[in-house]
C-alpha cells in the first residue's frame, strides 16, 4: 500500500471509528484529530524526504485500484514534483487546524468529523490521479465547510456567508464537471486516468477547435474555485465568518486546488486552448493583485483584510501560470505552497485575536504587541510575508513568477510588480499598526497570549515552514522544476511566448534544460 | 402459456388479499403484526425475484408480457420501494383512527401495479396496469379522512389522474386505429414508424398521459399539491415507486415501441426536460413545508432524468436506472423523516425542523444526508446518478449546439437546487427553534429501513459499480432497433 494511501485512509478511518464514540467524552475527539493529523504530517514529511529529486516529473508512491472499470474510473493515487510540496503543505496545515479547534466548545463531536472529512477530501484532492476522484475529493469539502460556518461561524452574517460560499463554490464544481466531463469525451472515452490522458495529449494532441471549447469551462470551473477576480467575492465573506480551523484549511489548502487543477488538467490536457487564454488569465491576475489588493487597505476589520490579501495573493500564482513558462509556473507553484502556510498563519492568528478580543475591527483594536508579545511578533512575520519581503516563503515565489511572466507579458508583469507589492505593503503594514502599536486599550489589558506552549506548536511550525522555504527554497523548487517544465513544453512550443531568457533566476533556481537545449 | 413467470406480481396480489381477509379475524390491538407481516412477505418475494436470471427475454400472455433484465430491475426497484413504504406505513398509521391492513394491502396493489407496468409490452397491459397504480392512489392519497389537506389532494388526484388516464386511453385507441396492433415491439409486433398522422397525435397523448405519472412538465400541476397533502408514506411511494413505473414505460414506449417519433420528437422532449428542471428547481426556493419542496423537487427530478432519455441511447437509458434507484432511496429516507419527524396533524414546515438533531440525531442525519443526496453532492449515490445523466448530455453536445444549451440548463437548476436543499440543512442543524421540544423515539422497524435507505444512498454513491452494471445490464435488455 502507497503511503499516500495511508495517509488518506487515516481521516477516514479516524471519522468512522469517533462516529461510534459517545458524544461526552469532548477531549478524546479533539486528541484524535490532532493525533491523526500529526501521524499524517509525519508521513507526509516522510514522503516529500523519500521523494526520487531526480525523477520528479513521474509519479511516485503510486497505488491504482480499478474502481468503475466500465467507465475507466480507478482509485489512482501518486506525487510528482508539483503535488508532493502541496500534499506537504496540506497535511502541516491539517495539523495547524486540528491544533486551532480547541475555541471549538459546542457540539465538538460534529466538528471533529466534519474536520475529518475535510482533512480527507483537500489531501485527495492533490494525491488523486484520477479525475473522477479528483473531483469527488475536493467536493468532500462542500458540505463540512456549509456546515462549519453555519453552526459555530462568528458574526451575524453567517447563515449568509455559509449559502453564499456552497452555491458560488457549487456552481464553480458544476462548471468544472462539465468540463472534465469534455475533456474524458476528447479522449474517446476511455479512461478518466490523469496519467494517461496526458499521455494521449502529448502523443496526439486533441482537436484545437474542440479544446477552444473546453478550455473556458476549465478556466471558469477552477478559477471559482480558486477566487479569480471577479468570481473571488465569496472568499473574504466566508472566511471572516468561518470558525478558525476551518479557515485555516480552506483559504490554505482547499483553494489550491483550483490552482493545482488548472497546472494538473488544464494546461497539459488542453494547452492548445490554453494559450489563447493566457493573456486574458494574465489581467484577470492583475485583478486580483491590483483590485482585490485595494479592496484590502479598505477593509475595517483583520479578518476581512487578511481574505482579501488571500485572495489578491491569488494573483501572483495565476500570473505565474499565464506567463505559460517553465519559470513561472515553477514560481507559482511555490507561492502556492508558501501561501498556503501563511493563509493558515494569519487566519489562525486572527482567530486566536478574536477568541480574546471578540472583535476584529481595526479601530477598536491597537497596542496588542505588548500583552501579546508571541502573537503580535507571529501576526508581524505573517503580515511582512504577505508583502513579500526576502527570507519569508513568498518571496521566491513571486521573484521567480516575475522572471519568468517577464519575457511573454512585461506590461502585466510590470504592473504587478510595482503596483501590487506597494499595495501589499500598504494593507499588510496598515494591518501591524492598527491591530498590535499605538495604545492599548484597557479592556484587553489581560489577554491572553497562547500561554499554553502546546497552542503556539502549530504557528511555530508554520512559521518555521514558511521561514525555511523563505531561505532554502532549494528542495521545493528542485521537485517542483522539472514537473513546471514538462507542463509548460507544450505551451512553449507555439511559436507566440519568446523563449525564456536566462535571468538571475539561475541564482536561486537551474536554469530550465529546454533554455539550453 | 408461461404464467409461471408472473409469479412475483401474483404474489403480491395476493399477499394484498390475504392481508385484506386476515384483517377480518385480527383484533384491534394486533392490527400492527398484519404489517410486519406483509413487510416480511414483500420481502421474500424480493428475495425471491433474485432465483429469475437476466436472460433473454421470455414472454407470457402471448406477449403482452414480457420479462427481460428491465423488467427485473425494475421490479426489485419496486419492491425495495414497497418495503420502506411499508416500514413508513407501519408508522405512520399509528395516527390513523382505524385501517392499518387496508392501508398496507393497498399499498401492495400499488405495488404490483408498479411491476406490471415494468412487464408491460402490450398497450392494453400498459393501460391496465397504469390504471390500477392510479385508482389504488386516489385511496392512498386521500386515507386521512379526517384531515382537510389529505381529502383534497385525493380529489386533486383523483381529477387531474382521470384527466390523464383519458389522454393515455386515447392516445391508445388512437395508435390501434392507426397500426392495427396493441402490441409494443420485438416480437410480438413491429416497431411503430412515424407514418401516420393518427399514430403521431396518439403517441403524443400516451407521453402526455404517461408523463403525468413521473411529475413532467406540463404535466406536473398536480405533483406538489398532492405530495403536501398526502400520507407521508403515500408520497414516499408516489416519489419513488410511481415515478419509476412511469419511467419504466416511458423507456419502453420511447426507445422499444416508437423510436422513430422519440428521434423526430427529440426538441419537443429536450425542451420539456429543460422546462422541468427550471420549473421544479425555481418553484422549489420559496416552499416551506417540506413535502410540497420535495413534490416540486420531484418535478426538477423528472427533468433530469429526461435527459437520459432525449441523448435515446442505452447509456441514458442506464443512467434513469441508476437514478431512479439512488432517487428512491433518498427520497423514501426523506418521507420517512417526514412521518416521524412531525406531530400528527402539523404541518410539515421546514422551520419546524429547527433543533431536530438534539431530538434526534439519526433523524437529523438521515434527512440532511437525503438532502445532499438529492442535490447531487458526492460522494453520494445523488452525485453519479447526475454525473451518469450528464455525461451523455455533454457527450451529445460536441455535436449538437442545442445540446450544449440543455446541459446549461441542467447546471443552472442543480446549483439553484442547492439553496434550497441546504436551506433544509441549515434548519436541522442551526436555527433556533421557536419552542424545546421532546426527543423522537425512531421505533424498530422505520429504524431500519431508514437505515437501509442510508446504507443505499452512501454505498451506491462510494462503490457505485454494482448498481452501474445492473443497470447497465438491465439497459442492454431493451430492444433499441
Amino acid at each position: 500500500m502507497s503511503i499516500l494511501t495511508v495517509i488518506l485512509l487515516l481521516p477516514l478511518l479516524a471519522l468512522a471509528a469517533l462516529a461510534a464514540w459517545p458524544s461526552r467524552q469532548r477531549v478524546m475527539f479533539q486528541a484524535v484529530t490532532i493525533g491523526i493529523t500529526f501521524v499524517e504530517l509525519v508521513l507526509a514529511s516522510l514522503a516529500a524526504w523519500q521523494f526520487d529529486v531526480s525523477a520528479a516529473q513521474s509519479f511516485q508512491f503510486v497505488q491504482k485500484v480499478p474502481w468503475i472499470p466500465s467507465l475507466g474510473i480507478s482509485f489512482h493515487v501518486g506525487v510528482d514534483g508539483l503535488s508532493v510540496g502541496l500534499v506537504w503543505m496540506a497535511t502541516l496545515v491539517s495539523f495547524a487546524a486540528a491544533c486551532a479547534s480547541w475555541e471549538i466548545r459546542e457540539r465538538v463531536k460534529t466538528f471533529h468529523l466534519l474536520l475529518l472529512l475535510m482533512n480527507a477530501g483537500v489531501l485527495g484532492a492533490f494525491a488523486s490521479l484520477d479525475l473522477f476522484f479528483f473531483y469527488i475529493f475536493h467536493e468532500l469539502a462542500l458540505v463540512p465547510t456549509f456546515l462549519m460556518i453555519g453552526i459555530w461561524g462568528r458574526g451575524g452574517q453567517r447563515s449568509y456567508a455559509a449559502f453564499k460560499i456552497t452555491l458560488y463554490l457549487g456552481l464553480g464544481s458544476m462548471v468544472l464537471l462539465l468540463g472534465l466531463l469534455a475533456v474524458f469525451f476528447l479522449a474517446g472515452q476511455t479512461t478518466f486516468d490523469m496519467v494517461e490522458l496526458a499521455a494521449q495529449a502529448r502523443q496526439s494532441p486533441f482537436p484545437v477547435a474542440r479544446q477552444q471549447a473546453v478550455f473556458p469551462l476549465l478556466l471558469l470551473g477552477f478559477g471559482i474555485l480558486a477566487s479569480l477576480w471577479p468570481f473571488h467575492t465569496w472568499a473574504p465573506l466566508a472566511y471572516g465568518a468561518a470558525p478558525t480551523p476551518t479557515a485555516m484549511l480552506h483559504a490554505g489548502a482547499l483553494k489550491k486546488f483550483g490552482l493545482y487543477g488548472l497546472l494538473r488538467v488544464a494546461l497539459p490536457l488542453v494547452p492548445d486552448g490554453a494559450r489563447d487564454w493566457m493573456s486574458v488569465l494574465a489581467w484577470l491576475a492583475l485583478g486580483n493583485l491590483l483590485f482585490c489588493g485595494l479592496v484590502a487597505v479598505r477593509q475595517k476589520e483583520l479578518d476581512r483584510l487578511i481574505g482579501y490579501s488571500s485572495v489578491a495573493h491569488m494573483g501572483f500564482i495565476f500570473l505565474g501560470i499565464a506567463s505559460g513558462t517553465a519559470l513561472g509556473i515553477t514560481g507559482a507553484a511555490v507561492v502556492m505552497v508558501a501561501h498556503g502556510m501563511l493563509a493558515a498563519l494569519s487566519f489562525g492568528l486572527s482567530g486566536h485575536l478574536y477568541q480574546q478580543t471578540r472583535t476584529l475591527e481595526l479601530d477598536r483594536l491597537g497596542g496588542l504587541l505588548r500583552p501579546m508579545p508571541f502573537l503580535g511578533t507571529a501576526l508581524v512575520m505573517a503580515m511582512l510575508a504577505a508583502c513579500g519581503v526576502p527570507g519569508f516563503g513568498n518571496f521566491p515565489g513571486e521573484l521567480l513568477v516575475f522572471f519568468g511572466s517577464w519575457p511573454p507579458r512585461p506590461a502585466a508583469t510590470a504592473i504587478a510588480a510595482a503596483a501590487a507589492l506597494v499595495v501589499g505593503a500598504v494593507y499588510a503594514l496598515r494591518a501591524v499598526r492598527k491591530a498590535l502599536h499605538g495604545p492599548l486599550p484597557d479592556a484587553w489589558q489581560a489577554a491572553d497570549d497562547l500561554s499554553n506552549p502546546w497552542r503556539r506548536l502549530p504557528f511555530v511550525l508554520l512559521l518555521a515552514g514558511l521561514i525555511g522555504l523563505g531561505c532554502f527554497p532549494g528542495p521545493l523548487v528542485d521537485r517542483i522544476q522539472p514537473a513546471a517544465a514538462a507542463i509548460a513544453r507544450p505551451l512553449e512550443s507555439a511559436p507566440a511566448p519568446a523563449a525564456l531568457i536566462p535571468l538571475p533566476a539561475a541564482a536561486l533556481t537551474r536554469p530550465p534544460e529546454e533554455a539550453s537545449r | 402459456m408461461n404464467a409461471i413467470l408472473t409469479m412475483p406480481e401474483m404474489a403480491v396480489t395476493a399477499l394484498a388479499l390475504g392481508l385484506l381477509v386476515l384483517d377480518l379475524w385480527t383484533p384491534a390491538d394486533r392490527k400492527g403484526d398484519l404489517g410486519i407481516a406483509a413487510i416480511g412477505g414483500l420481502a421474500l418475494i424480493l428475495a425471491g425475484s433474485f432465483l429469475f436470471g437476466a436472460g433473454a427475454p421470455q414472454y407470457a400472455f402471448g406477449g403482452m408480457y414480457v420479462l427481460d433484465g428491465m423488467a427485473l430491475f425494475f421490479k426489485r426497484l419496486m419492491l425495495g420501494v414497497g418495503v420502506v413504504a411499508l416500514a413508513a406505513a407501519l408508522e405512520y398509521s399509528k395516527r390513523f383512527a382505524a385501517g392499518t391492513a387496508e392501508y398496507c394491502a393497498l399499498i401492495l396493489l400499488a405495488v404490483s401495479g408498479m411491476m406490471w407496468a415494468a412487464s408491460a409490452n402490450h398497450w392494453a397491459l400498459l393501460f391496465v396496469s397504469v390504471e390500477l397504480m392510479t385508482v389504488t392512489f386516489y385511496v392512498l392519497v386521500s386515507f386521512e379522512r379526517t384531515r382537510m389537506p389529505s381529502l383534497e389532494a385525493g380529489v386533486k388526484y383523483l381529477i387531474l389522474g382521470a384527466l390523464a388516464s383519458a389522454f393515455l386511453v386515447y392516445g391508445v385507441a388512437l395508435v390501434f386505429g392507426g397500426t392495427g396492433t396493441l402490441g409494443f415491439a420485438g416480437d410480438s409486433g413491429p416497431g411503430l414508424g412515424t407514418g401516420s398522422v393518427l399514430v403521431r397525435v396518439g403517441l403524443a397523448l400516451v407521453l402526455a398521459g404517461l408523463g403525468f405519472k413521473i411529475g413532467m412538465v406540463p404535466c406536473q400541476f398536480w405533483a406538489p399539491d398532492v405530495y403536501q397533502g398526502a400520507p407521508a408514506p403515500t408520497a414516499a411511494l408516489l416519489a419513488a415507486g410511481s415515478k419509476a413505473a412511469g419511467f419504466a414505460l416511458l423507456l419502453r414506449v420511447l426507445l422499444e415501441a416508437a423510436p422513430d417519433w422519440a428521434l423526430e420528437m427529440r426538441p419537443v422532449l429536450m425542451l420539456i426536460a429543460g422546462a422541468s428542471i427550471l420549473y421544479g428547481n425555481l418553484c422549489a426556493i420559496p416552499q416551506r413545508n417540506l413535502k410540497r419542496l420535495l413534490g416540486y423537487s420531484s418535478i426538477a427530478h423528472a427533468g433530469y432524468m429526461l435527459l437520459g432519455i432525449v441523448v435515446l441511447e442505452r447509456a441514458g437509458a442506464a443512467a434513469i436506472l441508476f437514478y431512479l434507484a439512488g432517487y428512491a432511496c433518498a427520497v423514501l429516507a426523506a418521507f420517512l423523516v417526514a412521518a416521524l419527524a412531525f406531530d400528527p396533524g402539523e404541518p410539515e414546515e421546514i422551520p419546524a425542523l429547527a433543533g431536530l438533531h438534539r431530538r434526534s440525531p439519526y433523524l437529523a442525519a438521515a434527512l440532511a444526508l437525503s438532502m445532499i443526496s438529492l442535490a447531487g453532492i458526492p460522494p453520494l449515490v445523488g452525485f453519479f446518478g447526475k454525473f451518469l445523466l450528464l455525461k451523455g448530455v455533454v457527450l451529445a453536445a460536441f455535436d449538437s449546439r442545442s445540446f450544449g444549451w440543455l446541459a446549461g440548463v441542467a447546471l443552472a437548476g442543480i446549483v439553484t437546487s442547492f439553496y434550497y436543499y441546504f436551506g433544509v440543512v441549515r434548519a436541522i442543524y442551526w436555527s433556533a427553534p421557536a419552542a424545546e421540544r421532546p426527543p423522537i423515539a425512531v421505533s424498530r422497524v422505520a429504524g431500519a429501513a431508514l437505515g437501509a435507505c442510508l446504507v443505499g444512498i452512501v454505498a451506491a454513491g462510494v462503490f457505485p459499480s454494482p448498481l452501474l452494471e445492473a443497470a447497465r445490464l438491465a439497459a442492454g435488455a431493451l430492444r433499441i432497433p
